[in-house]
């Protein structure tokens, strides 16, 4: 901990302080840059993370319940790792990222924000994640920051499992019944205008040459991989609109106010608590 | 290895998974590395999955099992790469988890599929070994398993997934 970031208490997890030694690979610390591009990853873990939790228990089935429950917590795990790295660079904790920011703070982008509405919206939301991410982290295991390369090596093998699951309910809603193929039809064509923010090249992305994956890198393969999924389930999603996005530079969608009020509430009514 | 050190080595080995109790952190392949210097004692583990929730109570039980072995400094370091895979299990490790009545990964990880489309390998029913089963839930009870039932002796069972 900073001394300048004593405002409020520090949240242990556990006892034994796993966040010390979170990240492995050395106790790195994070250049700056370095640590605003982590924070783009682990946001957007930690938010889908966050959303993909509350089904849990509202699933169509008790199996949906502990998949998806599955997938939060290996999100979570990520996010927990890249959050880690990010607070390196000015002795924030990963608790202190995730409880004490508010919401301009936060970097996720919106297709993460999107609510998670019916099964398939949040089985549509699941599949463009889990495409990108595979590819993403895919790529970053190459990056010249051991950290981040050692977070995306971890990460790419479960993203896969995730990526499986996100395709086989598209699949399966898609080639149903009327109603499960009208409400996965129309879960895309509502998660199609937050996919284009994922693609776009930030200016923080030219001073990471190396370390970061170009974004725009990502489209052809992403799409491709799509395409497979949507010829197979007869699929082709439509664009109303592109939306404007900004979630990278802390402008967010409406949802995630409400998602960050459920997630701090705890850590903020009791500072300094630990459980 | 000197022999102090493969001391520390065989205490830290005596620690199991909390979740698959029959399975030391040996077993799985979890631990990874214990170096010892002059009675400090490190050690590194790596977990199956990022959200392991066991990771947390391996790092105590080991804390706790070298302390009582008379190791008065020791640190518990989590590495993440290389990235645990279950060809890191060992066959010892592979027959306790059937005996417990888990399925071991069948097989070894496979090279980066191409695609989305999986394929799937037969499951083995660890208590009649009917190759006849299904899974019911790629997802189970922990993050490295799911959940399968055999169509012959008709009883569920749990599997470990190909990491």
């Amino acid at each position: 901990m900073n001394a300048s970031d004593t405002s409020h208490g520090d949240v242990h997890v556990d006892r034994v302080a796993l966040a010390d030694e979170l990240a492995g690979d050395t106790g790195q610390i994070a250049s700056p840059d370095a640590a605003e591009y982590a924070l783009w990853l682990g946001d957007d873990a930690l938010v889908l993370s966050q959303q993909l939790g509350w089904w849990i228990s509202r699933a169509p089935e008790l199996e949906e319940d502990m998949a998806l429950g599955n997938i939060a917590l290996d999100l979570l795990g990520h996010a927990r790792s890249l959050l880690h790295y990010a607070g390196t660079v000015d002795g924030r904790s990963e608790d202190d990222l995730a409880y004490w920011r508010d919401e301009p703070e936060f970097r996720s982008a919106w297709l993460f924000e999107q609510e998670n509405g019916d099964f398939a919206k949040t089985i549509a939301r699941q599949l463009v994640a889990s495409v990108y991410l595979f590819e993403l982290y895919e790529r970053l295991r190459a990056s010249t920051d051991a950290t981040l390369a050692a977070i995306a090596e971890k990460a790419v093998k479960e993203v896969d499992y995730h990526r499986d699951h996100a395709v086989q309910w598209t699949l399966r809603l898609a080639g149903g019944t009327e109603e499960s193929r009208r409400r996965m039809i129309r879960a895309l064509d509502d998660i199609w205008p937050y996919v284009d923010e994922l693609f776009r090249d930030e200016p923080l992305i030219d001073r990471l040459d190396g370390v970061a994956v170009r974004p725009s890198t990502l489209r052809e393969p992403f799409d491709a991989v799509l395409a497979d999924v949507f010829s197979e389930a007869d699929l082709a999603p439509k664009s109303a609109f592109i939306a404007a996005g900004g979630g990278r530079e802390g402008r967010h969608f409406p949802t995630l106010g409400y998602l960050l009020a459920e997630l701090q509430v705890l850590a903020r009514t009791h500072p300094g608590a630990s459980w | 290895m000197t022999a102090v050190r493969s001391r520390a080595w065989d205490i830290a080995a005596t620690v199991c998974d909390p979740e698959i109790p029959v399975l030391t952190i040996e077993d799985l392949g979890i631990l990874r590395d214990v170096e010892d210097s002059d009675g400090r004692v490190r050690v590194h583990i790596t977990p199956t999955y990022s959200g392991c929730p066991a990771m947390d109570a391996i790092r105590d039980d080991l804390l706790t099992a070298l302390r009582a072995a008379g190791y008065a400094d020791v640190s518990v370091e989590l590495v993440l790469t290389p990235a645990w895979t279950t060809d890191w299990m060992t066959d010892d490790g592979r027959q306790k988890l059937e005996a417990y009545g888990i399925a071991p990964p069948s097989g070894r990880a496979p090279v980066r599929p191409a695609g989305p489309m999986r394929v799937a390998l037969a499951v083995k029913c660890p208590r009649c070994d009917s190759l006849h089963t299904r899974e019911i839930s790629r997802f189970g009870s922990t993050s490295c398993k799911a959940l399968y039932e055999c169509l012959d002796c008709l009883e569920p069972f749990d599997s470990f997934k190909v990491l």
